[in-house]
This record gives C-alpha cells, structure tokens and sequence, in this order.
C-alpha cells in the first residue's frame, strides 16, 4: 500500500523533482542522487509517518535538504546555498492531485522545470541516442541498467552514454531553459522526436520482449502528456499524444498470442480500446481546430480513420489517400510515399498502388526495406497476379526483422500456393 | 563562456579566402563577442611539430589528411552554446563549409605579467 504510494509519486513526480534541483544546483549528477534518496527516504517515513499531502512537495523538500547537507559538506559557496535553500516546490499546472495553482504566478511566466528539462535533454547539440537515454533516466526515472536493455547495450556502454551527454550539457553550456520562441519552431520537432521514438521502441518491441521494452510505449505516452499540459499552444504536441494513444488503443489486436503479426483488415476490432481511441479523437479534434497542421496531426489523423472504421470494410481510404498526400507535402520521404501507394492502392485498387510501388522500387531509395517487397507482394495478391505475388513475399521474407513478421509472411505464402 | 570557431572547408573552399564576411565581423564586433581570429594560409603551407625522445620531428603538411581542413579561426565570448550556434550559423562559411563549435576549457585567466 505505501510501497504503491510511493511507486505512484515516482512515476509522476521523479522528473519534476529532478528537474527543479537541477534548475537550482546546476549538477545533474547531484540532482539525481538528492532524487534518489528522497525516494529512499520516503520508503523509510511513509510507512510510519503516514504518506503526505503534497507527496511532490515533501520529495522536493527532502531531496533539496540532501543537495544542501552534500553542498555544504562540499564546502560550495554560500550564494550557491542560499540559493538551494530557498528553493520552493513549483507545483504541475493543472494537474488533478488536489493541489490548488499559484493564481498569483500565470503559468507561462514560471515555465515548469520539466518542460526546461525535456528540451535539454533533446537538445540537438546532443546525438540522437544521448537525448533519449537523459530522457529516460532524468525525466522519467529508469535506471540506467533498465535503459541499457531496453536498448540491448551493456550497462557500462549506457553509463558512459549518459556520463557523456551530462558532461557536454556543462562544459559546452547548453542552456537549461525552454528556448525563446523564436526558436521554438525547430527545437520543439526534437523533443516529439525522441518522445515518438521511445513509443515506437515500446511498440515494436513484440508480445514476448521483455517487460522493460514494452514499458517504453507508457513511458512515452506519460512524458506526451506532460508535454501537451506544458505546451497548450503548440498543436503537434497533442498530435503526438493523439497519434500514441491511437497505436496504443490497437496495440492488443495487432499481435496473435503466438506472436504473429495480424495485419490491420483481419483485427478484431472488438478488442480495441474505445476509451483510449475517444480520447485520443477529442486530443486531435481541439489540436486540429487551430489550424496549424503538422506530421503528427496527420498522423493522428490517419490512425484516427482506421480506429473509427468497424468492419474494416468501412475504412475511408479515399480520405486516408488524401491525409498521405498531405504527409508527403510536409514530409516528402520514402516511407511515407509507400504508405501512400498502399492507400491510393485501397481506394483506388492495386494496380494504381502497384505503379506508385515499383516508381519507388526503380529509385532505389528503400532498397533494405523489407515493407517495400511486402508491401508490393500484398499489392500483387491483391490484384490476382499470385506468382510474381509469391516471388515478392519470399524477397520480404528475407529481409523480414521479427519472428512475428516472418511467421505472418510464410501464411501468405501457404494461402495463395494453396 | 568560450567558444572556438573553426571554420573548415575542402579544397573547393579556397576561392573563399577573401570574400570578407559579409557583414558577420562588424555585427559581431558590435555586440562584443569576438576576442579575435582570422583566416589561415592552405594546409599545404602547413608544417607539423612532434617531439618525441627529445627529438624535434617535422612533416610538411596538415597534422592529418582529411578533406575538410580548417580554413580559420575565431573566438567568442557569449552567453551559451545555443548563442554559440546563432553565431556561427550566421557566419557564410557555414554555406559552403562547416564550423565546429570548441568549447574552452574552463581555467584561471592566464596570468600575463
């Protein structure tokens, strides 16, 4: 019972303890160990002392007393001390836990340290890998031997990844703040980026994967609203959450308990969550309101025609068709022009799919990608040509990544030879 | 804080020499953050300096052959890596080649007396 109390105050208040005494004492590496033992400390009190009213303001308090004791063992300036000392807890904007805003501070003047958090650690002065191992463990808490096999990496290669990335943040001086805005537009797009990655890292990660893989989807999510409530300006932050709450929502019928791809027309749609797929429709609907269309609103957008279609027969794909076209405009890379062959191919039939698939084939650009050979072999089938059908699924089957895709393949295979 | 600009280019890089900057010295002087720099003859006027066992050893040329060489130099003083950035993508060597952005080490002012 306390144990999940504190469980509870470590999922939602771990980054935001993090974040406000990294503000305060400028040391990564001490802001995370004042975290820690705070959390430690807790385990100790709460059994005893009863679990608190704020529990986000007790940790903060506590783990800015630990900063305080280690700084002044270390013998830190006094300036630096007073500092840390009068560190107050700035409690989430809108959050439910209870706790009433400060009224006399509007939000945007106070930007929450977590928002300063998460663009730091997606800075693009970063590599790609280093912003999402600071996010995992600053932001949302895992530890670095959870982060490693999440990743497949030895724990001592993330530790130095991390031990990397927090030693440029302070020799290079990367700011710790949400940039001003007229930087906003091409640093937001990295921080959707890395959450979009740890989603899909989850979500690819297939039924028998362990835990910690599948965990990455959630953690995704959890920091996607975070980010939404931060920024309720910025539409595509709500796209993003849309867009995971949606493959979220079908996750359950995208795998057979063998662990078998089932490809979206066979799903039974009876198991996805409605709850999950009405929300995410009320995120896209009040982000797409303020007309300012982004990747991940299209996205969203799509996911939302194919969550809504029930049989799968009803699925709009003249619209779906037309939201790709509108992707490609913004994002004109290989896999989306492949996406959009299969929608064009749904509305308009296989033969038109097939003409955009082998143009995309002649150029060459998604040569190891293994959905481009199954994409054309689904397309062949489609259109009765099953032998050329059958020598394109074993060119996928060759380059397929998963178990999961394999054994989905070699059905093909068994359905049209039969 | 400290930066070092290098700027860096391949041979193609070299009809640049004297363009000027376009502006970017005298918007960057204003604002005080240039400690100074300039542009470098080509790496094949370089000479290279090792010693080793005592010994001076000298290589005619770069200390290693890539294709990018830096090309020049330049040191600023600003509040951030990111008004590190700003700086240097503003400078036009970054449309034909590249900078890399070296922070300094953080040390006592050198005692100059």
């Amino acid at each position: 019972m306390i144990e999940e109390a504190v469980a509870a105050a470590f999922r939602d208040e771990w980054g935001q303890v993090v974040a406000t005494l990294i503000r305060v004492t400028g040391d990564w590496d001490l802001a995370e160990e004042c975290a820690q033992d705070a959390f430690a400390t807790a385990l100790e009190r709460w059994p005893r002392d009863g679990i608190p009213d704020r529990p986000g303001a007790w940790l903060t308090t506590t783990a800015r007393n630990r900063a305080i004791d280690r700084l002044r063992r270390e013998a830190v300036g006094a300036a630096k001390l007073k500092e840390v000392a009068a560190m107050t807890y700035e409690p989430a904007p809108a959050d439910d836990s209870g706790v009433p805003d400060d009224d006399a501070v509007p939000d945007d003047a106070v930007p929450d340290d977590r928002l300063r958090l998460m663009f730091t650690c997606c800075h693009p002065a970063l590599s790609p890998e280093a912003r999402v191992a600071l996010t995992l463990r600053t932001l949302a808490g895992l530890s670095t031997a959870e982060i490693a096999s999440a990743f497949l990496v030895s724990e001592q290669t993330m530790a130095r990844r991390l031990g990397r990335a927090k030693q440029k943040i302070r020799n290079a001086a990367i700011p710790y703040r949400v940039p001003p805005a007229h930087l906003l537009p091409e640093r937001t797009p990295a921080v959707l980026a890395v959450l979009y990655l740890l989603f899909n890292e989850g979500y690819s990660a297939s039924a028998g994967a362990d835990l910690v893989r599948r965990s990455l989807s959630a953690e995704a999510i959890r920091l996607a609203r975070v980010l939404a409530t931060l920024m309720p300006d910025e539409p595509e932050a709500f796209g993003l959450l849309a867009l995971m709450l949606l493959h979220e929502a079908r996750s359950d019928g995208r795998l057979t308990t063998s662990g078998e791809l089932v490809p979206l027309e066979e799903q039974d749609r009876s198991r996805w969550d409605r709850v999950r797929i009405a929300e995410a429709e009320a995120l896209l609907e009040a982000a797409l309101r303020r007309q300012e269309p982004g990747p991940y609103q299209i996205q969203a957008a799509i996911a939302a025609c194919h969550a809504v279609a029930e049989p799968a027969g009803d699925t709009d794909w003249a619209q779906i068709a037309g939201l790709y076209d509108q992707l490609y405009r913004i994002a004109p890379t290989p896999v989306v022009a492949l996406n959009r062959a299969v929608a064009i191919g749904m509305a308009e039939g296989p033969e038109a799919g097939l003409l955009l698939v082998e143009d995309l084939a002649a150029s060459g650009a998604l040569a190891d990608y293994h959905f481009l050979a199954a994409t054309r072999a689904d397309l062949l089938r489609r259109a009765g040509r099953h032998s050329e059908a059958v020598t394109a699924y074993r060119e996928a089957l060759a380059q397929a990544g998963t178990d999961g895709e394999r054994s989905f393949l070699q059905r093909r295979i068994r359905e049209i030879s039969a | 804080m400290k930066y070092l600009l290098l700027i860096c280019g391949d041979e193609s890089a070299a009809v640049h020499a004297s363009d000027g900057c376009e502006g970017w010295s005298e918007e960057m002087t204003s604002r005080g953050v240039v400690e100074g720099g300039a542009g470098l003859a080509p790496p094949s006027d370089a000479t290279t300096v090792r010693v080793r066992d005592h010994q001076v050893l000298l290589t005619d040329g770069p200390f290693a052959e890539t294709k990018e060489q830096v090309g020049g130099f330049c040191l600023i003083d600003c509040e951030d890596l990111d008004e590190a950035i700003e700086i240097a993508s503003k400078h036009p060597a970054t449309r034909y080649g590249t900078i890399e952005i070296r922070p300094l080490l953080a040390g006592p002012p050198p005692d100059l007396s």
